[in-house]
C-alpha cells in the first residue's frame, strides 16, 4: 500500500479500524476529537459500533462492557476525560478484559488549555486507576509509529488479557506526515470469541466476570496473578529506539513528540562536536531501565526532556540510580521546547561533566 | 532542507497551502510534515502551519527560525519577517500588507496576492498566489508537482476550483 498524508488523530482511528476494532464508545474533546470524527462514518459504513455516549464515564464503562463480551474495543480521549475514566480502567485491569485506550495528551492540570502536553505521564504509567496495576502504555513519535503502536495495543491487550494505552499528545494528533496503513483485518466473527468471553453459555457453563472479590484470600489470589503476568509483560514487551548511542558520551532520553524534537538536537550538537545519543521509550510502561542502565555505563551523563515537570525523569533515576548526573529540561502548559533551547542545556551538561 | 511557515487569518487557506505542499513534496518521495498551530477557534483567529521538507529523516517538526514564510496579514509580517534565517525567502501577501522588510539577508517578494485572486474570479486562491511565488523562489519543487498535488488531492466539493488554484499558482510563480 502506498503512503499517503494522514493526520496522526485520523491515522490513529483508521489503524485501529485496520486492526479489527469493532466498537468505540467516546466522548469529544480537542485535541482529539477527530478521532471520533473518523470513526463515526467509517465504523457505520463497515457494520461496526460508533456510540457517542453522554459522558466519559459512561463511555469507559460500555467499553468495559463490550470487552467482557470478548469484542475489540476501544475509547478516545484527552487529559481531563482520561481522568474521568480511571474508575473504569481499575475495573477492566481486575477483570482481566482487553481494552484500547487513546489518551492525546493536552495541557493541564485542570481543565488547562488544548495544546500538546506530556503531564500525564505519572498518570498514565503509575497510578492509571486505584489499586495495583499498571497498562501497557505506548508512546508514539511520528504518524507511521502511532499506526503500528495502535495496531499493537489491540494485539498486546488481546495476548495479556490487559488494558493497552496510546500515550500520545495533541500536537501529534493535529500534524500530517507520510505514513501507511496496515491492510483491513477483518472481524473476529463471533465463534472465535475468547474462552473466557461472555457470549450467552448456550451449551457451555457460565463465565463470571468481575472486579468484586470480598474474601481477603480470593483478592490478594487475584493480585498475585496480576503481579505475575505484569512481571511476563515487562519480561517480553520493553521498547525503545535509540539515535547514535554507539559513541554517544552525552545521553539524552526524551519520548513522544519530545523525543523527535531531540533527534534534531542530536545532529546539531554533533555537527558541534557534542557526541550526543538520544534514547527514546517507546513503551513507557514498562520502561526501558535496564537498556538506560547499561547506557548510563558508557556516558558521562544524562539529559531528560520532557514536556512536564520532571515526571519519566523519576524513571530514568531510577534506572540510573545515582551512577551518573541526570539533568533535566522541561516545559508546561502547552509549549513544546524546541532545539535551540536544548541544545543549551546538553552544552551544560558536558560543561559540567567534564573533568 | 526547507523550514517553511505560512501565516495569516484563519480562512486565507494557509493550512491548505501547506497541505498542497506538503503532497507535492511525499509525490516528490521528500520526507514531510504538516504541523499547525492548533486553537479553539473555527475562522478569524490566527491560522499557520509549518511544513519542513527534507531528504532526511525529520526530528522536530517545528522550527523558531523558518528558511521561508508566507505572510498573509500584517500580525503574521511583523512576527515571521525578522525571523526568517538570513539567505531565506519571504513571501508577502501586498494586498494586505503595505510594509516592506527593511532586511538585505533575505529575498522578500511583494505579492498582491488578494487582488490578483480577487481579478482571477476567487480572492480564496490568494493562498495559491503566494503559495506559487514561494515555490518557484524556492526551487525545490517544481510548479507541476504542486498542479498534481491538487489534481490528486484537492477534495471533491472543491474539484470546481481546480483550474483557477492552478491558474493561481502559475501567476505567484511570476513573481519570483
Amino acid at each position: 500500500m502506498a503512503k499517503e498524508l494522514w493526520e496522526g488523530n485520523a491515522a490513529i482511528a483508521e489503524a485501529a479500524i485496520r486492526a479489527g476494532l469493532e466498537a468505540f464508545f467516546g466522548y469529544p474533546i480537542t485535541p482529539q476529537t477527530e478521532i471520533l470524527e473518523h470513526l463515526s462514518h467509517r465504523l457505520p459504513e463497515l457494520g461496526r459500533v460508533f456510540l457517542q455516549a453522554e459522558s466519559e464515564i459512561a463511555s469507559i464503562n460500555m467499553v468495559y462492557g463490550a470487552a467482557c463480551a470478548g469484542a475489540r474495543v476501544m475509547t478516545s480521549s484527552s487529559s481531563p476525560g482520561i481522568s474521568l475514566m480511571q474508575e473504569g480502567f481499575s475495573y477492566i485491569a481486575c477483570s482481566e478484559v482487553p481494552a484500547v485506550i487513546i489518551n492525546v495528551m493536552r495541557g493541564g492540570p485542570g481543565l488547562g488549555n488544548v495544546a500538546p502536553s506530556q503531564g500525564d505521564y505519572f498518570q498514565a504509567v503509575k497510578m492509571a486507576g486505584h489499586g495495583d496495576f499498571h497498562p501497557i502504555v505506548l508512546a508514539p513519535g511520528n504518524i507511521q509509529e502511532a499506526i503500528d503502536l495502535t495496531v499493537l495495543a489491540f494485539d498486546l491487550a488481546d495476548k495479556y488479557r490487559t488494558l493497552a494505552m496510546i500515550a500520545a499528545d495533541g500536537s501529534l494528533g493535529q500534524m500530517m506526515e507520510p505514513a501507511e496503513m496496515p491492510p483491513l483485518r477483518p472481524v473476529r466473527p463471533p465463534e472465535e470469541r475468547a474462552a473466557w468471553a461472555l457470549t450467552g453459555a448456550k451449551g457451555r457453563k457460565p463465565n463470571i466476570i468481575t472486579s468484586l472479590y470480598l474474601v481477603e484470600e480470593e483478592l490478594e489470589k487475584v493480585n498475585l496473578r496480576l503481579q505475575a503476568k505484569l512481571r511476563e509483560i515487562a519480561a517480553n514487551e520493553v521498547r525503545w529506539k535509540e539515535y547514535s548511542t554507539e559513541d554517544a558520551d552525552l545521553l539524552m532520553v526524551a519520548f513522544g513528540t519530545v523525543g523527535r524534537v531531540c533527534q534534531t538536537v542530536v545532529r546539531e550538537a554533533r555537527a558541534k562536536g557534542l557526541k550526543a545519543g538520544l534514547l527514546r521509550p517507546i513503551t513507557l510502561w514498562p520502561f526501558p531501565s535496564a537498556r538506560i542502565a547499561e547506557l548510563a555505563g558508557r556516558v558521562r551523563g544524562i539529559l531528560v526532556v520532557e514536556m512536564n515537570a520532571g515526571q519519566m525523569l523519576e524513571d530514568v533515576r531510577l534506572a540510573v540510580e545515582g551512577r551518573r548526573p541526570v539533568h533535566f529540561y522541561g516545559r508546561m502548559g502547552g509549549i513544546i521546547p524546541l532545539p535551540d533551547e536544548i541544545l543549551p542545556q546538553l552544552e551544560e551538561l558536558d560543561a559540567a561533566t567534564r573533568s | 532542507m526547507e523550514e517553511i511557515i505560512i501565516s495569516g487569518f484563519g480562512g486565507q487557506g494557509t493550512l491548505f497551502a501547506g497541505q498542497v505542499l506538503a503532497y507535492a513534496a511525499m509525490d516528490a518521495d521528500f520526507h514531510v510534515t504538516w504541523i499547525p498551530s492548533y486553537g479553539p477557534e473555527m475562522r478569524g483567529g490566527k491560522a499557520r502551519c509549518t511544513v519542513i521538507i527534507s531528504d532526511q529523516e525529520i526530528g522536530s517538526p517545528l522550527v523558531r527560525r523558518p528558511s521561508a514564510a508566507i505572510v498573509m496579514n500584517i500580525p503574521s509580517f511583523e512576527t515571521f519577517e525578522p525571523m526568517v534565517k538570513p539567505g531565506g525567502v519571504l513571501v508577502v501577501n501586498q494586498s494586505l500588507v503595505p510594509h516592506r522588510s527593511q532586511r538585505e539577508d533575505i529575498r522578500a517578494l511583494y505579492v498582491p496576492a488578494t487582488e490578483l485572486a480577487t481579478d482571477m474570479g476567487n480572492m480564496r486562491v490568494a493562498n495559491m498566489v503566494c503559495l506559487g511565488a514561494l515555490v518557484q523562489a524556492l526551487g525545490i519543487l517544481p510548479l507541476e508537482a504542486l498542479e498534481q498535488a491538487l489534481d490528486r488531492h484537492l477534495a471533491e466539493r472543491h474539484r470546481k476550483w481546480l483550474s483557477l488554484n492552478k491558474e493561481a499558482l502559475r501567476k505567484g510563480a511570476e513573481f519570483a
